[in-house]
């Protein structure tokens, strides 16, 4: 493991602004592994609840009579200077879920989708809803030893020629440091095409 | 783990949040920065007067929630009381910036420096 950094981190005192970044995928594709891989902090696990003022919104299809749902999600933490810092959630990617990244992704710079190239239907939500919400995201293919090309994913995943697809190994922090960078760099080109129109 | 939230059961968060359910600051984001402005008070609910002590430094309203092992809607809840008591202020997430993006360009130089220092 890496060497940092006691329990006991703080923020800097100036510290003003929160940013966000979001890993979604589906059980055990390794989110938390990734954030493990370059948080300062040992992830932490906390709960959000979808309350009755979400449902109309989200469907609630199979879960008759329920007012509120509540899922776990993990996030670590990367200080990035005296007054910005960065949050990386994990969040599950399933359809049910969704409620949660309504409200995670609200200011969120971008998403990265982790994705398990014998379990890519995991991720077709979740690429559908990020594509449609307009929010920039990168696919990543946590390599778990699959002879899978990054052409055979993106072909099976459909996914735009725009959107960056690379390989990593979740578990290695200069691998999750590389998918952190491709994302923002895909947010400057997202920000910057924007400029043009 | 969240598990031993859920084993709890939600009586405890009834007690906490004195029957409230809602009523949680909806402007607080969860990676709102909360920092305490006084000390706790005697009498004061265990709960608030932790979260003083823990935000004497800025700390983010997930990252309460992690650490007091509370719902961070339950944490909004307590955190709204104490905005109210003006016992602590709220640094909020910037939002300037394009319609997908909320951040400026310059900003997102400072995250990428950052990434490459780990």
């Amino acid at each position: 493991m890496h060497s940092t950094t006691s329990e006991s981190t703080v923020l800097p005192a100036t510290a003003a602004h929160g940013l966000k970044i979001v890993v979604v995928g589906g059980f055990g594709v390794g989110k938390t592994t990734l954030v493990r891989a370059v948080s300062e902090i040992r992830p932490l696990n906390t709960e959000e609840t979808m309350t009755q003022a979400g449902a109309g919104v989200d469907s609630l299809h199979g879960i008759p009579n329920k007012s509120t749902t509540t899922v776990a999600f993990d996030f670590g933490r990367i200080t990035v200077d005296d007054t910005f810092v960065l949050y990386l959630f994990g969040a599950p990617g399933q359809e049910r879920f969704w409620f949660l990244w309504d409200r995670l992704f609200t200011g969120a710079l971008g998403a990265v989708v982790l994705v398990d190239a014998r379990r890519l239907e995991d991720s077709w939500y979740s690429i559908d809803r990020l594509e449609a919400q307009g929010t920039p995201f990168v696919v990543a293919h946590n390599n778990f030893g699959s002879s899978y090309t990054l052409d055979q994913i993106r072909g099976a995943l459909d996914l735009d020629p725009s959107v960056p697809l690379l390989e990593c190994d979740a578990r290695e922090r200069e691998s999750a440091k590389q998918v952190l960078v491709t994302l923002v760099r895909h947010v400057m080109t997202t920000i910057a095409g924007e400029a043009v129109r | 783990m969240s598990r031993s939230i859920d084993r709890e059961g939600p009586d405890r968060f009834y007690v906490i949040t004195s029957g409230r359910s809602r009523g949680g600051d909806e402007a607080l984001d969860s990676v709102t920065l909360i920092v305490t402005e006084s000390d706790p008070t005697p009498g004061m609910q265990s709960e608030h007067a932790r979260i003083l002590q823990m935000c004497r430094r800025p700390m983010a309203v997930v990252e309460i929630a992690a650490r007091l092992e509370l719902p961070v809607t339950v944490v909004r809840i307590l955190l709204t009381d104490l905005l109210d008591a003006g016992y602590v202020t709220a640094r909020h997430p910037v939002t300037t910036g394009s319609a997908t993006v909320p951040v400026s360009p310059a900003v997102l130089e400072k995250v990428l420096v950052a990434l490459h220092n780990l």
